[in-house]
């Protein structure tokens, strides 16, 4: 143990611990430090993804097809707000149609910062595990929730959706990513039917790589037994996967 | 019953209780996303008018989620005392208002005769000073180890998440909340995972520390009552029974609990009797818009819903009660000035129904709300009597990803508003030399007694 008891308090956390005071309140140091978190993570919450560069760069980078899409909220006030609009398609929506066992979708959720960070290469890790799936082309979403990928399923044919979205950011971390897997996607699906990999940031979360084999084994295991969701997690094969905390 | 009103020509139309309800409600987004807000300004206070002037006896005629349907409807219309009603018997929810806000009236004991939607409705007429003023004088005392609700006090539960429920990183965010005299309600983490071996290993953590400095205070994992229930047989040692509720039986069943779940949670932690001032010993976490999201809200607005779930909780007699405010997130609570609102609303209905109703006041980073916000909450509530508010190191949960109070805010609201901790907790403060004569929690020096005492169990 060190010689400041206080600085053993904060060794042993990540938590905003022995901060000091300046009478009642904060320090300015630590004031500020605060507000510059939350100014980031409300930022990352604003900031609009550009799909049209996002587009082209997952085009020219991974080689593959790419449709973009909008949910039904017109605004980013309007998508918090509203969560129902952001799991329904705008009206205009026209994608192609095919016959295909996935779709994976790129929307920006709540953290377009993530998308702008993680997409393209968490993409190239999945794409890489795909043999075997008739993957129809990847559709970039914005104002979008996760069920938005069951819409888009069902519009361009695909049995089974990924989504890989933007994440609620925290105050110490921004740019996370998640990704959710539908079997048998379509309007209704609730979340007990989705499987769940949260948290993909590297280097302080999970990295691409890791997270692309655990998805890959879930959705193998997924089309296996057709189905996903918390019946698919009580899957023994899945076991080790689900392991750690939360 | 369709009921109508005419207001500078127009005329509006309600067709039963609820919707008059829903449209009373001053604006926010939980309403307008569940389809049952007013469609104008003028619609909302063209409700507020018929309302003011419905009885209040309408509420146990009129359900808004049918009797047949929902043991939360069927808790609320059986447990009525006609006799504690009487008083106000004959009054309109306009009058019942007027009632509460003069200084001769004695809130106290009418809470039984009082239903969920009566209150409810009566919030709804109300500005933000009949809230703060008339919680202040509808003091709620509850004890087990502390005494918390006493007037002239502001107790806090020290929230040490951590992400990974690492001991270590528990022991040094508990060690830094005593540290700044926060702890008198409950030690009380919210496990990052949700099993009973986890839960009973917290629940130690917490206790060893508890015993080894007598701290006056609870322990409390907040796992799901099923968890709870069975550490409690296996003897862990179990002080409040925890469990998040709300106001209509699907939303319950959404958080996999019954009204006889709950009873016998309530029955084995009583049996257990560790409480040394006090026998309460249930938990409860609430707030509005958990009925929606579970597709369970009948139609009727969040805030109504939300007064119905403390019918739920007063009827297993809490240590103690909190609506979560900001933490449902903007499609419920919208902005700074919603959440603001609706945490007064909270407290002011759960006061005048009989609970110890402390308010966890914080918000998401998807929000319109920063920490301007929640001072200006903390102070109200503070002015209005609140018994007891939530406090993380910082105001950061590194675990659940939001905004809460830290303990400098804390130091704040007592300062500044002349409110001391739990009685027993002060003394503890005191005998470890925490606090001054004056009750100021000390600033401590690196060579501080109590800082070398607390941190030398950080192992």
């Amino acid at each position: 143990m060190s010689a400041d008891p206080l600085d053993a308090l904060r060794q042993a956390t990540r938590a905003r611990v022995a901060l000091g005071r300046a009478g009642d309140a904060m320090p300015t140091g630590h004031l500020l430090t605060l507000r510059q978190a939350h100014a980031a993570a409300r930022d990352a919450v604003h900031d609009p993804l550009d799909d049209e560069a996002l587009a082209h760069e997952i085009e020219a980078e991974l080689r593959v097809g790419v449709c973009r899409v909008r949910s039904s909220a017109p605004d980013r006030s309007r998508y918090l707000q509203r969560p129902d609009q952001g799991r329904r398609l705008a009206e205009d929506t026209e994608l192609p149609r095919g016959e295909h066992d996935l779709v994976i979708v790129v929307g920006d959720g709540l953290s377009p910062l993530a998308i702008r960070r993680h997409a393209v290469p968490m993409l190239r890790e999945v794409l890489a595990r795909l043999d075997g799936w008739r993957v129809a082309p990847v559709v970039v979403a914005t104002q979008a929730r996760v069920a938005l990928g069951d819409e888009i399923a069902t519009a361009v044919g695909a049995r089974s959706v990924l989504v890989l979205i933007g994440e609620r950011p925290g105050m110490s971390s921004t740019d996370s990513l998640g990704a959710y897997f539908t079997y048998d996607a379509r309007r209704g699906r609730r979340d007990s039917e989705r499987n769940c990999l949260s948290n993909v940031r590297p280097p302080h979360g999970v990295d691409y790589a890791p997270a692309a084999d655990t998805l890959a084994m879930l959705m193998a295991e997924a089309r296996r037994l057709k189905l996903s969701g918390t019946a698919l997690k009580a899957d023994p094969a899945l076991a080790a996967a689900e392991e750690g905390p939360s | 019953m369709t009921r109508r009103i005419t207001l500078s020509g127009h005329t509006y139309e309600f067709a039963d209780l609820k919707a008059l309800l829903a449209a009373a409600t001053p604006e926010r987004s939980g309403d307008a996303l569940a389809g049952v807000a007013a469609a104008s300004e003028q619609e909302r206070v063209a409700a507020q008018w018929l309302l003011a002037d419905l009885p209040l006896a309408t509420f146990l005629a009129e359900h808004v989620v049918p009797y047949e349907d929902d043991e939360v409807t069927r808790l609320i219309v059986d447990t009525h005392d006609a006799a504690a009603f009487a008083p106000v018997a004959a009054m309109t929810v306009g009058e019942f208002r007027e009632y509460l806000l003069r200084p001769e009236t004695d809130t106290r004991g009418l809470e039984a005769g009082l239903t969920p939607e009566m209150v409810a409705a009566t919030s709804k007429l109300c500005r933000v000073q009949d809230l703060v003023s008339v919680a202040r004088r509808t003091p709620v005392v509850t004890a087990f180890r502390s005494t918390i609700g006493l007037p002239g006090t502001l107790a806090t539960r020290l929230q040490p998440n951590d992400p990974t429920d690492d001991p270590l990183g528990v022991s040094a965010a508990i060690v830094d909340g005593l540290l700044h005299g926060c702890g008198d309600t409950v030690i009380g983490i919210n496990p990052a995972t949700d099993s009973p071996r986890r839960t009973t290993d917290l629940l130690h953590l917490i206790d060893d520390v508890r015993e080894r400095y007598a701290i006056p205070t609870q322990s409390c994992v907040l796992a799901h009552v099923t968890t709870t229930l069975q550490i409690l047989e296996r003897g862990a040692p179990v002080d409040l029974v925890f469990q998040s509720i709300a106001g209509t039986e699907a939303a319950n069943d959404g958080f996999g609990v019954t009204l006889d779940l709950l009873r016998e949670a309530h029955e084995g932690a009583l049996a257990l009797g560790r409480g040394t001032v006090g026998t309460q010993c249930m938990y409860f976490e609430t707030g509005q818009g958990s009925a929606l999201s579970a597709d369970a809200h009948h139609g009727v607005d969040q805030q109504t819903l939300e007064a119905r779930a403390y019918a739920v909780a007063r009827a297993f007699d809490p240590l103690l009660v909190n609506t979560v405010v900001g933490f449902i997130g903007p499609e419920y609570l919208f902005d700074g000035k919603q959440i603001i609102r609706a945490g007064l609303e909270d407290h002011f209905c759960g006061k005048l129904l009989g609970l110890p109703m402390g308010v966890d006041v914080c918000y998401t980073n998807h929000a319109e709300a920063d920490a301007d916000d929640t001072d200006v909450l903390l102070t109200l509530l503070g002015a209005a009597g609140c018994p007891f508010v939530i406090c993380v190191p910082g105001g950061d949960d590194v675990m659940l990803h939001y905004q809460s109070l830290s303990f400098h805010d804390a130091l704040y609201a007592r300062q500044t508003l002349g409110l001391r901790p739990a009685p027993e907790f002060a003394e503890w403060l005191a005998r470890m030399d925490l606090m001054t004569d004056d009750g100021r929690v000390r600033e401590l020096t690196a060579d501080a007694s109590s800082l070398r005492v607390l941190t030398a169990g950080l192992r």
